[in-house]
């Protein structure tokens, strides 16, 4: 066997199909649309109970249960629950909120051995910053073309 | 002595004089739980980080293989250690410890078996009386290096390891009794264009191929010649793949052919994917039970393949395919 040829290459990707178990993506796809809504269903239960017993808006509402989510989401991390609940839920419990809270916590604590300024601050951001640079580009985007077509 | 085109074979009968396994408490559930030296419940083992505790990991499998060898460290003439960290952290650093001269080496996940090759030819050559491989891996400290922070939610695809954690380290030398070290094969890089760092069974699996056909091409011997060949960390997904391989090319290997990284957990417990993978893989899983089968009589003649795939985080990232490499080393039972 020649150590690497594009032939020989081609050729064992051919082999390889079919060879490794394919992610299970409909029991996947199941699981998330099911916890991915179980979390919006808590969050809509607090969103309720601050509109009930706070008398608040349901808009103003809004960012109140989204703290409580991110707080509860850290404290699941920081307990070590919420890496399991990852695995078995997959993107629904990453798509939500709490899954944006859960790779920041546990950036956080993975690198608080090097300190609180190197380590927590230079390193939270490293699995979110992605999200937020891109968050914040496609708001843009959108938001010039939302501009342009109300003010054509 | 070179044996054909990459196998030595050692004459003058090095032998593995003692050996230490130190591992985690997952380890420790696994089937081989009774088999390890000492399991450390504590993930941390005392320590304040993951990368301090692999390194205590490392010393304590290095102080227990020394001790069981009726040795102190200082007969140590040579340490050949090497891990999965960047700079080889913990052999460095395990190293200051012992206070012996250290060389340390990289082939991911198959540096055991090259550790126990190079310390078997220094004594074979006597650059060395007593020689001490070792080699070290943690699940956590390799997840943060390699992957993503420990606690991070995220969903790995069921080809996907799981490293060891643990330690394992033998003091090879010239002795009148201990499973004898006969040949080992140092292995090619082969790259065969598997691209994803969770599919690295599939990666491996040509390599040890590789190494496996050259050793048998080299020594003149064919897989009925061991009661066993066992690969390193392949796991559950790639050890399939190499039997096939090595069946198109001639080679029946039968009931003959194991794999650490699947001997070392059940398949039931939890979030071990296809199997084990790290350097203490195949490390812990040869020196404390394979070794021991020899001991015991169960095998005669055994060859490791320890499997390694070379890639590094910034070469995952740039999209370049995994370079993989296996170095196999024969260990025979003293009374063959």
């Amino acid at each position: 066997m020649s150590i690497k040829t594009g032939a020989d290459q081609k050729r064992y990707q051919a082999f390889l199909k079919g060879r490794q178990p394919a992610r299970p993506w409909f029991k996947n796809a199941v699981r998330a649309f099911f916890t991915g809504g179980a979390i919006c269903l808590v969050g809509q239960g607090i969103q309720e109970l601050f509109v009930h017993y706070y008398h608040i808006s349901e808009k103003m509402a809004g960012n109140p249960t989204v703290a409580v989510l991110i707080m509860l989401s850290a404290l699941l991390t920081g307990l070590g629950v919420y890496d399991k609940f990852g695995q078995w839920a997959g993107a629904g419990s990453s798509v939500p909120v709490t899954g944006f809270a859960n790779s920041i916590a546990s950036a956080a604590l993975e690198h608080k051995t090097e300190g609180y300024v190197v380590g927590v601050g230079g390193n939270m951001f490293k699995v979110a910053g992605p999200v937020i640079v891109f968050g914040v580009v496609a708001a843009f985007a959108v938001g010039l073309v939302r501009y342009l077509l109300t003010h054509a | 002595m070179l044996t054909g085109k990459q196998t030595w074979s050692f004459v003058s009968g090095p032998r593995i004089l003692g050996t230490g396994t130190v591992v985690g408490s997952k380890e420790g559930q696994g089937p081989l739980g009774d088999r390890f030296d000492l399991v450390h419940q504590d993930p941390y083992a005392g320590q304040t980080s993951w990368e301090k505790a692999e390194r205590k990991l490392l010393e304590l499998a290095q102080e227990k293989a020394v001790v069981k060898a009726g040795l102190t460290m200082d007969a140590i003439d040579v340490s050949i250690a090497g891990d999965l960290l960047a700079q080889m952290t913990s052999a460095n650093f395990a190293a200051r410890t012992a206070g012996r001269p250290l060389l340390g080496i990289f082939s991911a996940c198959a540096t055991s078996m090259q550790a126990v090759a190079l310390a078997a030819a220094l004594v074979e050559a006597k650059a060395a009386r007593y020689a001490l491989a070792a080699t070290s891996s943690h699940n956590s400290s390799a997840e943060r290096m390699f992957r993503f922070p420990t606690e991070y939610g995220g969903q790995k695809p069921p080809t996907a390891h799981c490293t060891v954690t643990g330690a394992g380290a033998a003091v090879i030398g010239a002795g009148m009794a201990g499973v004898r070290v006969t040949s080992a094969t140092i292995g090619k890089v082969v790259d065969l264009g598997v691209q994803s760092p969770w599919e690295m069974g599939a990666a491996m699996a040509p390599a040890a191929v590789d190494t496996i056909v050259q050793h048998f091409n080299d020594t003149g011997r064919s897989p009925v010649d061991y009661d066993l060949i066992v690969t390193g960390d392949l796991a559950r997904v790639g050890h399939p793949i190499a039997r096939e391989l090595l069946e198109q090319q001639g080679f029946d290997v039968t009931d003959r052919f194991q794999d650490c990284g699947i001997l070392m957990y059940d398949e039931d417990q939890p979030e071990v994917f296809s199997g084990g993978s790290g350097p203490a893989c195949c490390a812990c899983v040869t020196f404390a039970h394979l070794l021991r089968q020899l001991e015991e009589g169960a095998y005669r003649r055994i060859l490791v393949v320890a499997t390694g795939a070379l890639l590094s985080t910034v070469t995952a990232q740039q999209n370049e395919t995994i370079p993989c490499i296996a170095h196999a080393v024969c260990f025979e039972a003293e009374t063959s």
